[in-house]
């Protein structure tokens, strides 16, 4: 019982401090909103003829995947800033189980992307992207998946940091890459076999084309690479390995500094 | 002991001290000495690379979550999230220790836990701002609101990390008679680190830590004892007949000429009356304890 209110007050916490912090708010929304509304809308009047789909749609459903997925993997990583910070001192000595941080800072940050899925839909909707309730409801609990599959992604890459320096560079290494091997904006279906195997180990890339599943599903158009089932699947293996390894290793690393 | 990944040396080294309950305790050090090493293996935060401890009868490395519910802390950095009211900073902690059960706004929280926060509140003069966020408080009023935070969950030893660095000197002492008073009210067992003698004057009992060793270790005049060397400077023209009388006549003596007599209990008169040898040379050394700590701290510099 108090392990579940400590994973609510931790998640609280996190989503507590979003809506106060009004300069993260909207550099939040920066990104997305340059990729789509820049990136989505030039790529669709350039080449859009001859892409044979709509590549401002294609754009921005692979930005709210990402967007959506990177969010939590960052908050989490952010433990790392924050295990020396603030409050989070306070979360660290506090009887409970470093499980629960974990569980706790998870959901937190799911709830934290909530804004920002909404967000990127409104902008979506003044970019006149068609959407239905149905695919609405869809991409709502794909984003939930997204988010949660982000979070354990963050825990395992938080578990092998060993300093807030590492945590800053991470970006570069980890995050970007995957930006171009998940296809946010690039098709990725028939890439040379060594971008292929990358691609396919890119946990990014289910999240990304998970959440255009639920968009494409009923438009008749096949841009998704794998049906919802088949992402779920692989997902939900990811989500299990990335949890259980990365709570083990953070756990040890955190005593045995 | 503990020595960290990839450090040469150990940070805490083969220190070994017992705590009363109910004591005020103090950790002296300067900076570097491992005080917040040897806190934070206390509470559970760093496994220890060797060695053990017990809290009030839980093992540190074994019973480490017993050990988290036994003890309070106050942090070296600032522990509040400033983005939050003071309550929620309470409720926060409240909950993760298991106090009540998590609510979402202070109106759904427990009875209890409302009367908790607005006696609080009142001890601490901010009735009226325990609802606005810790950001518009005062440095020493955050300190305060730590250690009543600290204290909710009632723990038997409160362990506070320089509780007052970065702090002026009035806010300095109204922080320290808060801590006084919280003693006398909850007889809580204090474990203070600092690198200001002054702070560590009333305690109970002190350990002096440097380059991760225990120094010394006692009351406060047990240190003094231990650490201050009182002592007279005394030559003459005839060194030879001056260091002959002095052995005759008993007194410890160290280097010279020129010659140092211990004062061991006797007075600087009665050591000056009882030599004969004309004297040349003269000087009483009798430091403080602050500057017997001073030459400890200095001593690290090198």
């Amino acid at each position: 019982m108090s392990e579940a209110s400590a994973i609510l007050v931790i998640a609280h916490r996190d989503f507590t401090k979003l809506l106060r912090d009004r300069q993260r708010m909207i550099a939040e929304f920066a990104f997305p909103v340059i990729f789509i509304g820049i990136l989505g809308t030039s790529l669709q009047a350039g080449f859009g003829d001859r892409a044979g789909v709509n590549l401002l749609h294609f754009v921005f459903t692979g930005v709210l995947g990402m967007t959506i997925w990177q969010s939590t993997a960052q908050g989490l990583i952010s433990l790392i800033a924050d295990r020396e910070q603030d409050f989070s001192q306070e979360i660290f000595v506090s009887p409970i189980s470093r499980y629960t941080i974990i569980l706790g800072k998870i959901l937190g940050e799911s709830l934290v992307a909530l804004p920002q899925w909404l967000g990127i839909v409104l902008f979506g909707v003044v970019l006149r992207v068609p959407l239905d309730a149905d695919q609405l409801i869809r991409m709502a609990l794909a984003g939930i998946v997204v988010a949660f599959f982000g979070g354990a992604f963050g825990v395992l890459v938080l578990a092998n940091l060993s300093s807030q320096r590492a945590a800053a560079q991470i970006f570069t290494f980890v995050m970007l890459p995957q930006y171009f091997l998940s296809g946010i904006f690039n098709p990725i279906g028939s890439l040379p076999l060594p971008l292929d195997i990358l691609s396919k180990i890119s946990p990014m890339r289910y999240a990304v084309d998970f959440m255009r599943d639920a968009y494409y599903s009923t438009t008749g158009e096949r841009v998704q690479l794998f049906d919802a089932s088949t992402n779920l699947v692989i997902m939900a293996a990811m989500f299990v390995v990335f949890m259980v390894v990365g709570t083990f290793l953070f756990v040890r690393a955190e005593r045995n500094r | 002991m503990k020595r960290y990944k990839k450090a040469e040396t150990n940070a805490v080294d083969g220190i070994s001290f017992q705590v009363k309950a109910g004591e005020f305790f103090v950790l002296l050090g300067p900076n570097g000495a491992g005080k917040t090493t040897t806190i934070s293996i206390l509470t559970t935060t760093l496994s220890p690379t060797s060695g053990g401890a017990t809290i009030d009868g839980s093992d540190i490395v074994r019973e480490a979550s017993a050990v988290r519910r036994k003890v309070g802390i106050i942090f070296q950095r600032p522990s509040l999230d400033q983005n939050l009211t003071a309550e929620e900073n309470v409720r926060f902690h409240a909950v993760l220790y298991g106090l009540y059960p998590y609510a979402p706004t202070y109106g759904l929280m427990q009875r209890a836990y409302r009367g908790q926060v607005e006696e609080l509140a009142k001890l601490l003069g901010i009735a009226r701002d325990i609802h606005k966020p810790v950001r518009t408080f005062s440095g020493g009023m955050r300190r305060k609101l730590e250690i009543m935070r600290g204290l909710l969950h009632d723990p038997k030893v409160l362990f506070l990390d320089e509780p007052t660095a970065g702090l002026d000197v009035p806010t300095r002492r109204t922080l320290w008679e808060h801590l006084a008073e919280v003693r006398r009210s909850s007889g809580t067992t204090i474990f203070l680190t600092t690198h200001y003698l002054e702070e560590a004057e009333d305690a109970d009992r002190i350990c002096i830590l440097d380059k991760g060793r225990v120094v010394s270790f006692g009351t406060p005049d047990d240190i003094k004892r231990d650490l201050v060397e009182d002592y007279v400077l005394v030559d003459a023209t005839d060194r030879s007949a001056l260091g002959d009388e002095l052995a005759r006549l008993g007194y410890a003596t160290s280097g010279g000429p020129p010659f140092r007599v211990q004062l061991n209990g006797h007075t600087v008169h009665s050591i000056l009356r009882s030599i004969e040898t004309p004297l040349t040379v003269v000087k009483t050394h009798t430091p403080s304890l602050e500057d017997a700590y001073l030459e400890i701290v200095s001593g690290t510099d090198e």
